[in-house]
């Protein structure tokens, strides 16, 4: 069913369902952003409906939500490693279509990848329904619509928001919701979905492996090699990124507790790789880049499948201090492709002219 | 919910020192891995590492470990009645069967051989397993030589080589794994063999070049790769390269494979 709610119906249905879940949406906090007297939006508990930030992008993902920037996943006692207890309650997390299909990346990773279910991202994961913002354009670093991933399906969502200045809109699929917004005027509210970004992408064409190893031994990797800072920013705001790293720590005031702890990890940072006493394999910026963006644009769709590791959010381009774009490098990466191939084409050529 | 990165305190049975740096530490435990497999070993408060394997038996496994940091240093402080964290084992080992009745062909460097000490025990207690077994194990100096005593009753079972990078030791060749493997008859073989190269990724880049040098058809030969994980479930991303994670598909690849990965 769809109902038209004022801020007011939209508050008071939003205190109805928080008796039984926790609900994050992007939220504005002033003064923390990149620049000075610039906001970041990340998302947050929230309780009223104009807590939400709906108009713009979030800087951060709806990840955060779901595989935290940092977690204890264990509590040392005595002779044992005790799991962490995890959230109690359901969530409600309102998020972008790009962000959703972000999660269905994220689940190949975190609850498949070589049988294994992560026991802290499913504790979490089966608790949440997303409330699917309709997403009106996004901004100019947006791509989604090259990426597949700018719309999403009913099956995919509990219920589809359409947020207005003077109130909203929503349709329910999960029966349960029903009642927290039936108080609003019954409506005809469909979700709509982008049909075009600013930006666009053309995805590389990598599944000639003679190709693959040479566009990973082209020079336009080497321009990264000054213009990254590997500040791993691009990868914290990424919505699909998954690494971390495990680190054992004790609490200052008692050295004899402590816990286990997963942190977000970048791949862009120097050190990922460093196994003691031997050589970095990747040492250089660029080394990095190359990476990272063939997992994105080939090696995680190489092992599982379906679609890119990539929803074009934008966030690492957004992000970026550099102003290193991800779309510009995707372009510089289709033209070193199309040179390499001209190259073994002509090469080929030579070939048959000898023989 | 089974939580697939909990550790199962074991306590240690043994600890002996095979060389400088090097101890081999027995623990009580059920698990049965493979041939070439690892665990991964924890200490409450200082944090967990991936180490193979070294041997088996009934209700223990071995491991050789070299201190280089933070765990292996404090593993390094642990007495027999102490407990270590296990969890595992993980990923793909040896492909035993496929070398099952072959001569088989071992190229080790430094602690590279302690992933396959069970594989190469298990072979000299059963004459039946491969045809012929050659092993050629290289260190770096006399004080890098683990496994002394196997080493010497290798001999009597296998066709062995063993060397030291620059110095001399009597019964030792002088020299790296790479320039000894125009010594192995592999033509003698009838293409009937399988060959296993384990260590330092330099050792064992240049080994497999100079195995396909000597005409060895890349299909017949295996590498165990090292390198850094913070899971060992294929969750945490730092031992992926290109489309394979090395604690899930590795750390044994096909030469196949392994040749054209790129960190
Ligand atoms: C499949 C496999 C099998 C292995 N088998 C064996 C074996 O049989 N025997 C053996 O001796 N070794 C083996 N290793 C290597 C062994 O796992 C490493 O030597 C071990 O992890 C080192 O751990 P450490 O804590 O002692 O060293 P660390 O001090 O942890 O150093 C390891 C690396 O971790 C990083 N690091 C450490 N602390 C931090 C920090 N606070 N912040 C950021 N980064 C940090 C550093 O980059 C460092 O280079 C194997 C490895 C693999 C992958
Ligand atoms: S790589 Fe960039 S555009 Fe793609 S999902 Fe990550 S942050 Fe978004
Ligand atoms: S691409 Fe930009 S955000 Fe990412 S690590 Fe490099 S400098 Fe930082
Ligand atoms: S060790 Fe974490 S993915 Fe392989």
């Amino acid at each position: 069913m769809s109902y038209a709610l004022s801020i007011g119906q939209a508050d008071q249905a939003l205190r109805a369902l928080a008796e039984r879940y926790d609900i994050y949406a992007p939220k504005r906090f002033p003064k923390q952003g990149r620049f000075s007297d610039t906001d970041v939006i990340r998302y947050d508990k929230v309780e009223r409906a104009s807590d939400i930030v709906w108009d713009v992008k979030s800087d951060y993902p709806a990840k955060e939500v779901i595989t935290p920037i940092q977690q204890a996943i264990f509590y040392f006692a005595e002779e044992e490693y005790r799991a962490s207890r995890g959230r109690q309650r359901p969530i409600l997390l309102f998020a972008r279509p790009c962000d959703i299909h972000a999660q269905k990346i994220q689940a190949r990773i975190m609850a498949g990848n070589g049988g294994f279910t992560d026991h802290y991202y499913a504790r979490v994961r089966e608790r949440v329904k997303f409330i699917l913002m309709e997403c009106a354009g996004g901004d100019d670093t947006c791509f989604c619509v090259s990426m597949g991933t700018n719309a999403v399906e009913p099956a995919d969502y509990a219920a589809a928001v359409r947020f207005r200045p003077d109130g909203l809109l929503i349709k329910t699929e999960d029966p349960e919701l029903e009642a927290a917004f039936s108080l609003g005027a019954p409506s005809d509210f469909a979700p709509e979905f982008v049909t075009e970004n600013q930006r666009t992408v053309t995805l590389p064409d990598l599944e000639d492996k003679a190709v693959r190893q040479a566009l990973k031994a082209h020079p336009m990797w080497r321009q990264f090699d000054k213009r990254c800072i590997s500040c791993g920013a691009c990868t914290v705001a990424c919505s699909t990124c998954t690494c971390f790293t495990t680190r054992d720590l004790t609490y200052g005031d008692n050295p004899e507790a402590g816990e286990r702890r997963r942190v977000t990890a970048s791949c862009q940072i120097a050190g990922f790789d460093q196994m003691a006493g031997q050589k970095e394999f990747r040492s250089a910026a660029g080394d990095r880049m190359r990476y990272k963006v063939l997992h994105k644009f080939h090696d995680y769709k190489a092992r599982f499948g379906e679609g890119h590791m990539c929803v074009g959010c934008g966030r690492c381009t957004h992000r970026c201090p550099e102003m290193i774009s991800i779309t510009a490098t995707v372009e510089k990466m289709n033209a070193a492709i199309a040179e390499i191939k001209a190259g073994l084409a002509q090469s080929e050529q030579e070939v048959d002219r000898h023989v | 919910m089974c939580n697939p990165v909990q550790p199962q305190p074991c306590p240690i049975l043994s600890v002996r020192q095979e060389s400088a740096h090097e101890w081999t530490f027995r623990v009580a435990t059920d698990a049965r891995p493979q041939h070439g497999q690892f665990m991964q070993l924890s200490i409450p408060k200082v944090g967990e590492a991936p180490i193979s394997v070294s041997a088996q038996g009934e209700g223990w496994l071995e491991f050789t470990i070299r201190s280089v940091g933070r765990v292996t240093n404090v593993i390094f402080q642990k007495q027999p009645g102490d407990l270590l964290f296990l969890r595992g084992p993980y990923g793909k080992g040896w492909p035993v069967e496929a070398l099952r009745g072959k001569h088989l062909v071992v190229l080790t460097g430094g602690t590279g051989l302690a992933p396959v000490r069970s594989l190469l025990n298990m072979a000299a207690a059963d004459p039946g397993f491969a045809r012929s077994v050659h092993l050629v194990s290289g260190f770096k100096n006399e004080a890098g030589i683990v496994f002394h005593q196997e080493l010497e009753a290798w001999r009597s079972s296998f066709t062995t080589l063993y060397a030291l990078d620059n110095d001399p030791r009597e019964g030792w060749r002088t020299g790296l794994v790479p320039s000894f493997v125009p010594e192995i008859p592999f033509d003698s073989f009838g293409g009937d063999y399988a060959v296993l190269v384990v260590g330092p990724p330099p050792m064992m880049k240049f080994t497999g070049l100079a195995l396909m040098a000597n005409g060895v058809e890349a299909e017949k030969v295996w590498m165990s790769f090292e390198r850094k994980m913070s899971c060992a479930v294929g969750k945490c991303g730092h031992c992926r390269i290109d489309e394979v994670y090395v604690c899930l598909d590795g750390p044994v690849f096909p030469y196949t494979v392994a040749r054209d990965l790129v960190d």
